[in-house]
């Protein structure tokens, strides 16, 4: 007979497996975070100091023209951004899902730019823009003389220019989340619809897009978890400008730690993006998991 | 089973998940080379009691011993047992000979040996043409012919059983039914098998534990369950169709219910005879009915309602008064709804339960 | 009589009458195929359009960009943009090309995938079969991190790897990328290993294995694809990132991407765009050729990975 182990000991492999896990979870994600808004609160500079600030800190930031604009621009990337990848996505996946040939090489073709780092992604996108030579100069050449559009140089619209960059890249994916839930409802509920000749789009109407809410929600979580670390693509395609017309959040907080030396600022901007992301994942959650805790 | 030496015997098992008791101080005893089926509708605890004993969940009190050792803190693979899964639980990237050797190779047993229990468990399974496939090219009663086989090499006293039977449909569980039994005959090794099939517990066990709730209601051989239930959940459970039941009362002349009276001369009371508030139990077979009704001393007559012909009996459902009595007849009469049938019993077949605990009187 | 058995119609016995019969004609250009097809087509260009433009773009010579437009095939190709890029093209002092950045990807991402591989994995595993109190705590914190924005952890980790004396260097950044990819691939592992039935984990613990034993002998087997997912999943996700590179390691530690920008979008110099275009093709080359080989299983990865953002 075996000596019974100590608790401690008690699935000890197990414990030492996940040990990275546990240093990740507490120290880095959940110390950082707190560590980042303790120290928000601070007058930090050049190197983070535990002298106490109040809300100084938060007080400059929302006086601060550009991130009243980062605000600005966030929100009209998010919202708009939100609309068209899920309209766009749910119904380019509906037309897939028409038992359609070739439908290996569509996908293919809608979702590789997700393949791509936002980095490409802005590049390309600044080079089709280019007003000298892009879209904008070619269709001038067509004929239409007066024709406009050139979002990067123009302050009013440069955030367009980025959700046009930022739809090519993310839509694919939507589509194939999207595509996925449709092809998980039951195969009956068409043949149920086909016998009571209820129209299709009627069907996707009524019947299919409530049954698919879990991964209208989900993906609503996917596509706005995203939005809020806009970063990259920003910093590629048009660095900010024209101006300050296309700053965002995230690039404020970088900016300000690692450029500005305002490392004050910095953190209070990203308590604020952290205040922001529980806002959305707190109902989130208690919609996903609060309802079946048991089990 | 008092002459068998005890194999396995658990000792005041509990088992709780939380604040959830899942066993409750259960205490059993199995005989060496005993059959016993665990039975249960789901949720009863049979399974996690069967896991408990192969040390794959680990109980909160109590102790258990295997071969009289006490196994209570010894690992799964040390205790002596082999199991067989419902889902079968073959490695699917391995052959069959791979699954069948995986246990030996990690308890370092001679090769030679290896080999030569292999063979001896595949002679015995006629499982030979398989052992250089894959599970996924098995059909399933070949799969958990695998699996048992997998039992079969470790060369232990002890076989478990989870469900083995219930994703293999009606034809073939039956058969692997019987070879089970013939397995059983020809190793002569202690089987613990849980099942919430009543045909295949009556069928193969020497005794049949029915649990409930956490706890072991009856304990006793097929025909002690099937014919002297300990209680009204326990006569319920077993037999299907269920046992007809009348709500009514004992006195001094028998048992009286709503416009039939039933004499007790020939009922063989668990205690002394007692008074008051019962349920009287008769099984649909123990009912007769047509001529040799009248032989018997409780006479009705059902009027017949719903027939389910089986080939070798017909069930009928007729209604004597406001009540429901299911009958087992024999296959080759065929009443028709609305047929008036003269029925009897005889009480000495019938159960007798309290009103209140529902215990057998 | 042969006549008559071929023609259907005369078939013995047959009992069909006049009106439709068999299989119902189908019009392979109804309008709603055009609608649907037509759709197709006119999206999938529009994604097309921009892949098409970097491939003619960086074949062309500077003269004949600024001539004529963007959407026109070269009337001469040339790989001179595609040279420059990857050996001469400058980036502040070094103009060593884009050479430099992929020699440091490629030292970042081997490593990272790796350990955040196997990291991830054994969490994933110990989560499902090995569960011990106090796991998922750690496993819910790792998650809901991995919705918490970067910049929230930015900075502290900048001190622990400055602590550690590992900040501007590769192996620092091989920590960020374990660190970060450890949520989405933990989660994976976990959903895959607990969906294996849980009877056969049982049966090899009867059999004798522990925890390695049946890691290595039942559960890796069993896992290849989601492995492969796995490996698809970091490679692009380390492959292209940004911020992290830019912010933990020193310029001459750069990763691609980052190069790639810092070229691009240098103030200095006559704007070269076929050079633009060539570097930029060369950074995204790596993902689009997994993209391209891997098919369904970087489907399955990004539905999985998609929460990573």
């Amino acid at each position: 007979m075996s000596d019974r182990p100590s608790r401690l000991f008690h699935n000890l492999n197990a414990k030492i497996a996940s040990i990275p896990m546990a240093l990740t979870a507490m120290v880095v994600f959940l110390g950082g975070s707190i560590w980042t808004v303790v120290y928000s609160f601070t007058n930090s500079k050049l190197l983070p100091r535990a002298k106490w600030a109040g809300l100084d800190q938060y007080e400059r930031l929302w006086g601060t023209e550009r991130w009243l604009i980062s605000i600005e621009n966030l929100a009209i990337y998010g919202v708009l951004s939100l609309i068209f990848s899920l309209v766009i996505g749910f119904v380019l996946a509906a037309l897939m899902d028409q038992k359609i040939r070739f439908e290996d090489t569509f996908r293919t073709i809608f979702l590789y730019p997700f393949a791509l780092s936002f980095i490409v992604t802005g590049l390309v996108w600044q080079w089709l823009l280019n007003p000298e030579f892009g879209i904008q100069s070619v269709i001038r050449d067509l004929g239409f003389e007066s024709f406009n559009f050139d979002p990067l140089y123009n302050a009013d619209i440069a955030i367009y220019g980025i959700l046009i960059a930022g739809l090519w890249q993310g839509t694919g994916l939507v589509m194939c989340l999207m595509l996925a839930g449709l092809r998980g409802i039951d195969e009956d509920i068409w043949k149920a619809s086909r016998i009571d000749g209820i129209p299709m789009w009627k069907t996707y109407l009524l019947v299919v897009i409530p049954m698919m809410r879990p991964v209208f929600i989900t993906t609503l979580v996917i596509i706005t978890a995203g939005i809020v670390k806009l970063y990259d693509l920003v910093v590629a395609q048009t660095g900010g400008g024209p101006g300050i017309a296309t700053e965002v959040p995230a690039k404020y907080v970088y900016d300000m730690m690692f450029q500005a030396q305002n490392l004050g600022q910095g953190f209070a901007a990203s308590t604020m993006m952290l205040i922001s992301v529980i806002i959305i994942i707190i109902p989130w959650a208690y919609l996903e998991f609060g309802g079946k805790r048991r089990g | 089973m008092e002459n068998m030496e005890t194999n396995i015997s658990i000792k005041n098992l509990d088992l709780s998940f939380g604040a959830v008791d899942v066993l409750k101080n259960l205490n059993l005893d199995i005989g060496q080379g005993e059959f016993l089926v665990l039975l249960g509708s789901s949720g009863c605890g049979k399974s996690t009691l069967l896991n408990c004993i192969a040390g794959l969940l680990e109980i909160t009190d109590g102790q258990i011993f295997i071969g009289g050792r006490n196994v209570t803190w010894e690992e799964p693979s040390k205790r002596g047992i082999g199991m067989v899964f419902q889902s079968y639980a073959l490695y699917p990237q391995m052959t069959v000979e791979g699954n069948l050797t995986f246990g030996l190779k990690n308890a370092k047993v001679p090769k030679a040996e290896i080999e030569e229990r292999v063979a001896r468990a595949a002679k015995i399974l006629q499982i030979e043409p398989l052992l250089k496939r894959k599970p996924a090219a098995l059909s399933g009663g070949q799969r958990q012919r695998v699996a048992i086989g997998r039992a079969l090499v470790r060369d232990v006293d002890v076989f478990l059983f989870d469900e083995p039977l219930s994703n293999l449909d009606a034809k073939l569980r039956a058969d692997l039914r019987v070879e089970i039994k013939q397995l059983h005959q020809t190793l002569a090794n202690t089987m613990i098998y849980v099942t919430h099939d009543q045909v295949e517990a009556m069928t193969l066990a020497d005794r049949i534990a029915i649990m409930r709730g956490g706890l072991i209601l009856q304990l006793g051989s097929p025909d002690e369950i099937y014919s002297r239930p300990a209680n009204k959940y326990v006569a319920e459970f077993i037999g299907s169709p269920s046992m007809n039941f009348f709500e009514g009362h004992i006195d001094d002349s028998g048992f009286a219910t709503q416009g039939l009276h039933v004499p007790l001369q020939g009922y063989d009371f668990a205690g002394p005879r007692p008074q008051g508030p019962a349920w009287l139990g008769i099984r649909p077979e123990h009912i007769a009915s047509g001529e040799v009704a009248s032989a018997h001393p409780v006479q009705m007559t059902g009027k017949a309602e719903l027939i389910e012909p089986l080939g070798s009996d017909t069930l009928v459902r007729s209604r004597v008064g406001d009540r429901q009595i299911w009958l087992r007849m024999d296959g080759q009469i065929k009443p028709r709804p609305g047929d008036e049938l003269p029925i009897g019993f005889d009480p000495a077949m019938a159960s007798l339960f309290d009103k209140d605990s529902e215990e057998r009187l | 009589m042969a006549d008559l058995s071929t023609n259907p119609a005369h078939r013995a016995g047959d009992r069909t009458e006049a009106g439709p019969r068999g299989r119902r004609p189908k019009r392979a250009f109804s309008g709603r195929n055009i609608m649907i097809y037509g759709t197709l087509i006119v999206v999938a260009l529009y994604y097309l359009l921009p892949l098409y433009v970097m491939v003619v773009t960086s074949l062309k010579g500077m003269p004949e960009i600024r001539l004529g437009n963007i959407f026109s095939p070269p009337m001469e190709i040339t790989f001179a943009p595609w040279k420059k890029a990857w050996a001469e093209a400058c980036t502040g002092l070094n103009c060593d090309g884009l050479s430099r950045g992929f020699g440091n990807s490629i030292k970042i991402m081997v490593p990272s995938v790796i350990l955040s591989i196997v990291i991830a994995s054994l969490n994933g595993y110990a989560l499902a079969n090995w569960k011990f109190k106090g796991a998922d705590i750690f496993f819910t914190i790792l998650i809901i991190g991995a919705f918490i924005p970067y910049q929230v952890m930015l900075y502290p980790i900048v001190i622990l790897l400055r602590e550690a004396g590992l900040y501007g260097s590769l192996t620092g950044l091989i920590i960020v990328h374990t660190i970060f990819g450890m949520p989405i691939l933990t989660l994976l592992f976990r959903n895959y290993f607990t969906s294996v039935p849980e009877e056969l984990f049982k049966a090899a613990r009867v059999d004798g294995a522990g925890f390695w034993g049946i890691y290595f002998r039942i559960m890796l087997p069993m896992s290849l694809p989601i492995f492969v997912v796995a490996m698809i999943l970091q490679v692009t996700g380390i492959w292209n990132d940004f911020l992290f590179g830019v912010v933990y390691t020193r310029p001459e530690n750069y990763p691609m991407t980052v190069q790639l920008n810092n070229i691009v979008n240098s103030v200095q110099g006559v704007k070269e765009y076929n050079v633009n275009m060539a570097a930029t093709l060369l950074t995204g080359l790596v993902p689009l050729i997994i993209y391209f080989i891997s098919g369904k299983l970087f489907v399955r990865g990004i539905a999985a990975g998609a929460v990573k953002g």
